[in-house]
């Protein structure tokens, strides 16, 4: 659930009012700390939990910034423009901004952007794009016009799509908009108009965007007071023409329409937005956060003191103006998963940090028949207490050595004897950091891939989702559908995208591919081999459904006939090899709620909505949708009958119970009457 | 009945040279002694000792450093129910109870050194400060009130604030400034210097939504960070932050109360209990792996106990609980074992580690020991005979002659019945009782010996000698008296006074059946042997680490047989003040492991009047019988066999036997002994029957919703 928290101002100084007071908030390379840019003359970095200011640099009178500071995450520099074309490049030991590199270019910057993972670049106002470091060592190099005359960049943002950048910007011209899309990847420039559908007539005040695999979701909210969604795929077809991409409506008058002062829309993750203004034409400015997915507003917030129509999200925090202070809101919104609703959540990481989050200790609440009380997580963590930090032992750090430079063979070794050790209180939270070494390294380092290690690592029984997030990405990236699986029956709290993308996965990836992978095939033993010999001979004779689970009482009615299935059974026969049904029993016994995997069950594609009808059925993903399908009814009246027998077992294991108990009284009033016995004991 | 066994006995030829031969066994299972629940425990850190009280005032002492034995006690009274139980520095030991007064106990004399009433009404709680010199209690008038412990006594200083119900709990901060303070509803933190109440934390009375009329505090610890941790009878386990007052985190474990709480010395890790018989296990963990921030988490459950855990405490390597269901549960913490070796297995001490029953072989007589009252038991007879393992029909049954009760409060600390039947002893903590009995016919008379002196008061053990006309008594003072017994009266012979400098109690004696040698055994010094022809202190066997459970002098060779806690036995020549052979060989060789991981001590040991090579102990779950003529077994051989041997010829039968013959048919066994040459008597005390004299457990639905 979304919620928005306690506000606090972070700048003591009022600020100018309108677009002129604030540049922009961005991130710098330590978490907490941001670069705030006033509009003028000065940057300023904060540490947000401590409200305080951290350092502070100004230009020359007389010189004026132009687009924000933003950090170099490569190498924790600070960048500014000023004046249009001169770069300056800093760190937190400078003081005075007019002593600090310099160069200036040849062409006016309209933004520098910088994200994790890859090297600042600058966008030209010409449309242009060039890395920082290609601009630096040639700071006068001809600059390409990519726009047309009278054609304005409104609005930019950069993404990191495999690896590798993208950079969208918007422009207009003459009341139409035009997206851009660059990549990195394949050095190819895309455009693509925007079509405004049916309301050609409201005009469009702010934009956001987020990525999927394959589409930038761009998000616009309109004069009207809508919010409008464009995709935009990533890779055109045809990358030289100019191709149109059409809007549709996404949430209808999230603002007050024609809103007199400015109104902004962020994208906060994947179902949820925040918008900045006025919800009513004559109420208050407000923030509100929308959840996109169910129409629904989730909460809202009050500014009285009006704000700016600038909206900025990072980490946990949303940042705007209220009044003339820069107004820090943090916001929460807890994964919606079934692992979310046990307290088992995946917290939000911000970039940099080495943290692990609040973990549940799986092992030892394991095989004591008492649940999982322990999880009991409070947010609020115990006081700080000055215990003297544990130190892990010394293979810990040899590993962690190892695995920064060392090839996959000594990983595994190290790995090995890491193992042999006793293990200590903190062993997962120890194996999660190996994990995410291993995976820190493999994002730096593509071709670094240590399947084994990270097999052996999940072997160990105490990690889960949130212990070594990015773990599964990394193994759905590579179609490791035999870690995949894996993973899926270790990890007790998998967020239900990943559920969904796994299956996805286990669904599209071809038989052949699947012969050759090892797969436990421990849950479909008990049809597995001799469908596996008769695949080998013909693969069109198919046995029955692998999930004895479900079908409990049909197949070992079936199993003790040994007749040969009839047409009328068609629908519970298993249409997947043994491999692909081995997989998806693991996504099937995996822990998911599926009020949450439902809307992400829509994006499986078509060519398997044969598997999909059948795999609904068992997955039971919406109950009442279940309930209106004729092919249901048997499946629900079995499942009727098994609750009540199972109702009427547990009823009658009670009266056993006290029969039981009964009959151990009776058992001792008849001890009672041999209190004294005269035996014969012989010893040998 | 004699006649019978007689006959029983000649009928049988004489072919068992090498075996252990056929005994008919009276197996007796009327011994309806049911052991009182465990109140409370304190565990010494620096003795590695633990107190334990029950709830009829008794409380014992163990030491966890020699197999957990039950090395000392100090009897119950029926005014003194025992709340609390603590230890103070220098090893004192300190309880307050219902009616009011603090105790001090002497652990070497073994009496209870003072009583001191705290004028505060009953006391429910008790804490010794962290330094070890001032001593809290918490009082039904919502009082508490702090002693300074003096060398030799406790002096009251002052009062707190009072409050407005009974304190039930009580826990000093580390530190020595503050004390928490659980009450009814709420949690009081004290200032000690001011003495006033600082903080007041209202706990919430609601349980599962249902509001209760009372939340009781069962339970707080203090720790050094400030936090108080408090359970209480609404199933929930709280921290607070003592510098704020308010409620940190709630963790709901039970159904029922929490009742007890122990913290870890290091405060890595604590144990509370339950009114549903669990135990459950908290500790600190990191949340992260490299930051210092710490949470507690709940990590294990134990179930060992059927009832009310009324008392838990946390040793540095062992999670140590007991309750109404009377048995003492010590549980290692495996994380915390070096070795895997037995230590690391559980343990579980129902029974005393002393002898409850005597008896007379002469006329197959069973005295039974209880809290206030003894049983005589005449045992029954057959004529039948059978095979192993056959019940034979009785042809008499077992008679309960006598139902002997004490007066007074006081509970009995030990009773002898003479060999021939005729005199019965017992004592309390402040009187010697002596009985005459008189056998007519089918009935029995019984007249009390008048005029008791005063020195033989308070007697830690009786003991008649094997003809009758002696007693031995060992006081607690390390005394031991002699008195000669004539018809219906009795004359003081000697006095054996303890040894310069000591005051060591004796708990143990042994006579020779000629008469001529009396042992006797303290819990840590060496066992002395007198010399009674003489009335002088013979030869002293040199002290062993461990304290002796059993010891006994074998007829005609005069060897002294001492069994030690670590279940090693030893033999020893009185008249030649040495080791014997065979003693040295089995030293040398060393026991099976089987029979050094045995987990109760040997209590009794006899021997055979016919075989002098035979040797027979048993503990609370074995009978055995030593065969010194027989190679002894190696960690190879296989001890214990409860299969007799089948389709094996004799020869086979010889090569593999071996010195030790164990029967485990008789569990738990609380006394077996030999009647004649082959007739044994066995009393057991089947759990189920004690179980069934507890009150029922909260009962918990095992099946369905």
């Amino acid at each position: 659930m979304a919620a928005l928290e306690e506000e606090f101002t972070l700048s003591t100084v009022p600020l100018g009012a309108g677009p002129n007071g604030l540049l922009g908030v961005e991130q710098s390379d330590k978490t907490d700390q941001f670069l705030v840019t006033h509009g003028g003359r000065t940057v300023i970095l904060y540490k947000v939990s401590d409200q305080k200011p951290l350092g502070s640099w100004s230009v020359k009178q007389g010189q004026i910034i132009t687009c924000p500071a933003v950090c170099n995450f490569q190498t924790g520099e600070f960048i500014v423009v000023h004046d249009n074309k001169v770069l300056r490049i800093w760190n937190t030991e400078n003081v005075n901004l007019d002593k600090v590199f310099k160069a200036t270019l040849s062409a006016e910057i309209y933004r520098i952007h910088s994200i994790q993972g890859t090297e600042p670049l600058v966008l030209f106002k010409e449309g242009a794009v060039r890395g920082l470091e290609a601009l630096l060592a040639e700071p006068q190099q001809k600059i390409e016009t990519v726009v047309s005359d009278d054609e304005v960049i409104k609005w930019t943002k950069v993404f990191m799509v495999f690896r590798h950048p993208v950079l969208i910007f918007i422009t207009e011209k003459h009341g139409n908009h035009f997206a851009y899309i660059q990549t990195f990847s394949s050095r190819t420039l895309s455009k693509y108009t925007l079509f405004h559908g049916q309301e050609e007539k409201s005009v469009i005040q702010n934009f956001t965007a987020s990525v999927d695999r394959k589409f930038i979701s761009l998000m616009s909210l309109s004069s009207d007071g809508c919010v409008y969604e464009t995709l935009i795929p990533i890779h055109p077809r045809d990358p030289d023409e100019n191709q149109r991409v059409v809007r549709s409506l996404l949430l209808k008058t999230v603002v007050a329409g024609n809103a007199p002062s400015g109104v902004a829309l962020t994208v906060l993750d994947q179902d949820h937005v925040a918008v900045l203004g006025p919800p009513l034409p004559a109420s208050k400015e407000c923030l509100s956060i929308w959840n996109t997915k169910f129409q629904t507003l989730q909460t809202s917030r009050e500014l009285p003191q009006g704000t700016s129509g600038q909206l900025w999200y990072f980490g946990e925090n949303l940042f705007m103006l209220h009044g003339k202070f820069l107004t820090v809101i943090p916001y929460k919104c807890e994964v919606s998963s079934l692992a979310g609703a046990l307290g088992k959540l995946k917290h939000s990481q911000d970039p940099g940090t080495h943290t692990v989050p609040h973990f549940v200790n799986w092992e030892t609440s394991r095989g004591y028949g008492f649940g999982s009380q322990n999880s009991e997580q409070s947010k609020r963590i115990l006081r700080r207490r000055k215990i003297e930090v544990n130190v892990p032992p010394p293979a810990f750090e040899q590993l962690l050595s190892t695995i920064k430079k060392d090839s996959e063979k000594d990983i595994e070794v190290e790995l090995c004897k890491f193992l042999a050790v006793k293990r200590t209180p903190d062993f997962h939270a120890i194996v999660g950091d190996i994990v995410l070494e291993l995976l820190g390294r493999h994002t730096t380092e593509p071709s670094f891939y240590p399947r084994n290690s990270l097999m052996q690592l999940i072997q160990t029984h105490v990690l889960s989702y949130s212990l070594c997030p990015g773990l599964m990405e990394a193994a759905l990236e590579k179609t490791d559908v035999q870690m995949l699986q894996l993973c899926l029956q270790q990890f007790p709290d998998i967020p239900e995208s990943i559920t969904c993308a796994c299956l996805k996965i286990f669904l599209s990836i071809s038989d052949d591919s699947l012969q050759e992978t090892e797969i436990n095939m421990e849950s479909v033993s008990d049809c597995s081999d001799p469908v596996q010999e008769k695949m080998d001979e013909q693969t069109e004779i198919l046995q029955n459904g692998f999930n004895a689970d479900e079908q409990n009482c049909d197949s070992c009615d079936r199993k003790l006939n040994q007749k040969p299935q009839d047409a009328a059974e068609e629908t519970t026969s298993c249409p997947v090899v043994p491999k692909r049904a081995a997989l998806l029993n693991a996504i099937l016994h995996s822990a998911y709620s599926e009020m949450f995997l439902l809307p992400h069950l829509k994006d499986i594609p078509a060519q398997h909505v044969t598997i999909m009808d059948w795999i609904c059925l068992l997955l039971d993903a919406n109950f009442t949708v279940v309930v209106m399908i004729p092919e249901a009814k048997r499946l629900l009246l079995s499942l009727y009958k098994f609750v009540k027998s199972q109702i009427c077992i547990c009823s009658e294991l009670n009266k056993i119970e006290v029969s039981f108990r009964e009959l151990q009284k009776l058992n001792q009033e008849k001890n009672n009457r041999e209190l004294y016995s005269i035996e014969v004991l012989e010893l040998f | 009945m004699r006649l019978c066994s007689v006959f029983c006995h000649s009928s049988f030829p004489e072919y068992f040279s090498s075996g252990m031969g056929e005994f008919k066994v009276h197996r007796v299972r009327f011994f309806n002694y049911v052991p009182s629940g465990i109140r409370c425990v304190a565990y010494n850190n620096q003795s590695n000792r633990l107190a334990v009280s029950r709830t009829d005032g008794t409380v014992e002492i163990y030491n966890l450093s020699a197999n957990y034995f039950q090395e000392k006690f100090f009897p119950g009274h029926e005014s003194r129910a025992t709340e609390a139980l603590c230890w103070a520095k220098g090893q004192r030991l300190f309880s307050g109870g219902l009616n009011g007064e603090i105790i001090e106990y002497d652990l070497q004399a073994l009496n209870i050194k003072y009583a001191m009433d705290a004028f505060g009404g009953p006391i429910w709680s008790m804490a010794v400060s962290p330094c070890g010199s001032q001593l809290l209690v918490g009082c039904e008038d919502g009082s508490v009130k702090l002693f300074q412990i003096t060398p030799d006594k406790i002096q009251f200083e002052r009062n707190f604030d009072r409050q407005k119900s009974r304190i039930l709990s009580l826990s000093w901060h580390p530190s020595g400034t503050h004390i928490a303070a659980g009450s009814i509803d709420y949690i009081s933190v004290f200032d000690v210097k001011s003495g006033s109440a600082v903080h007041k934390m209202l706990v919430d009375r609601q349980y599962m939504g249902v509001s209760k009329r009372k939340c009781i505090i069962w339970g707080v610890a203090f720790l050094s960070d400030g936090t108080v941790i408090s359970v209480d009878s609404a199933g929930k386990v709280q921290f607070w932050d003592s510098a704020t007052g308010t409620l940190v985190k709630n963790h709901l474990i039970a159904n029922a109360d929490v009742q007890s709480i122990a913290v870890s010395d290091q405060e890595d890790s604590f144990v509370v209990g339950t009114a549903e018989g669990t135990v459950f296990h908290f500790q600190l963990v990191s949340v992260t792996s490299n930051s210092s921030e710490k949470q507690w988490v709940r990590t294990k459950p134990f179930q060992h106990h059927t009832h009310d855990v009324r008392a838990v405490a946390h040793s540095p390597t062992a999670l140590i609980s007991g309750g109404t269901d009377t048995h003492l549960v010590i549980r290692p913490l495996m994380e915390k074992v070096e070795v895997k070796n037995y230590d690391a297995a559980l343990r579980k001490i129902t029974f005393p580690h002393r002898r409850l029953i005597s008896c007379s072989k002469k006329r197959h007589l069973l005295l039974f020991q209880f809290a206030h009252h003894l049983e005589l038991w005449r045992l029954g007879s057959t004529v039948a005979t059978g095979k192993n393992g056959d019940t034979l029909p009785l042809s008499k049954d077992a008679d309960h002659l006598l139902h002997l009760k004490t007066k007074g409060p006081e509970n009995i600390i030990c009773s002898c019945i003479s060999p021939c039947g005729s005199w019965i002893a017992y004592s309390t903590t402040s009187r010697f009782f002596l009985y005459r009995l008189n056998y007519e016919h089918d009935n029995i008379s019984l007249q009390r010996v008048s005029k008791m002196p005063a020195f033989l008061r308070s007697a830690l053990q009786i003991l008649f000698s094997e003809d009758s006309t002696k007693l031995f008594v060992a006081s607690n003072q390390g005394s031991l008296h002699i008195i000669r017994l004539l018809e219906g009266s009795f004359k003081h012979l000697h006095t054996f006074q303890p040894q310069s400098g000591t005051v060591e109690s004796m708990c143990l004696l042994a006579v020779s059946p000629d008469g001529n040698w009396l042992a006797a055994s303290g819990t840590s010094a060496g066992v002395h042997v007198y010399n009674i022809k003489h009335l002088k202190l013979h030869c002293t066997v040199p002290a062993y680490n461990f304290p002796v459970t059993a010891l006994a002098i074998a007829p005609s060779t005069n060897n002294l047989v001492i069994a030690h806690s670590d279940q090693q036995v030893f033999e020893y020549s009185i008249p030649d003040k040495q080791y014997t052979e065979w003693s040295r060989t089995i030293q040398k060789q060393g026991f099976h492991y089987l029979w050094l991981q045995r987990d109760t001590p040997i209590t009794h040991i006899s021997f055979h009047p016919k075989r002098p090579m035979h040797i027979l102990l048993h503990d609370a779950y074995m009978f055995c019988i030593i065969d010194k003529s027989l190679p002894l077994p190696n960690d190879k051989t296989l001890l214990y066999n409860p299969l007799p041997p089948t389709n094996e010829s004799d020869v086979i039968r010889r090569r593999t036997a071996h010195a030790f013959k164990i029967s485990k048919i008789y569990k738990p066994l609380l006394f077996m002994d030999l009647l004649d040459e082959r007739t044994l008597v066995a009393v057991e005390r089947p759990l189920d029957d004690i179980i069934a004299q507890l009150p029922p457990p909260i009962k918990k639905k095992k099946f369905g919703t």
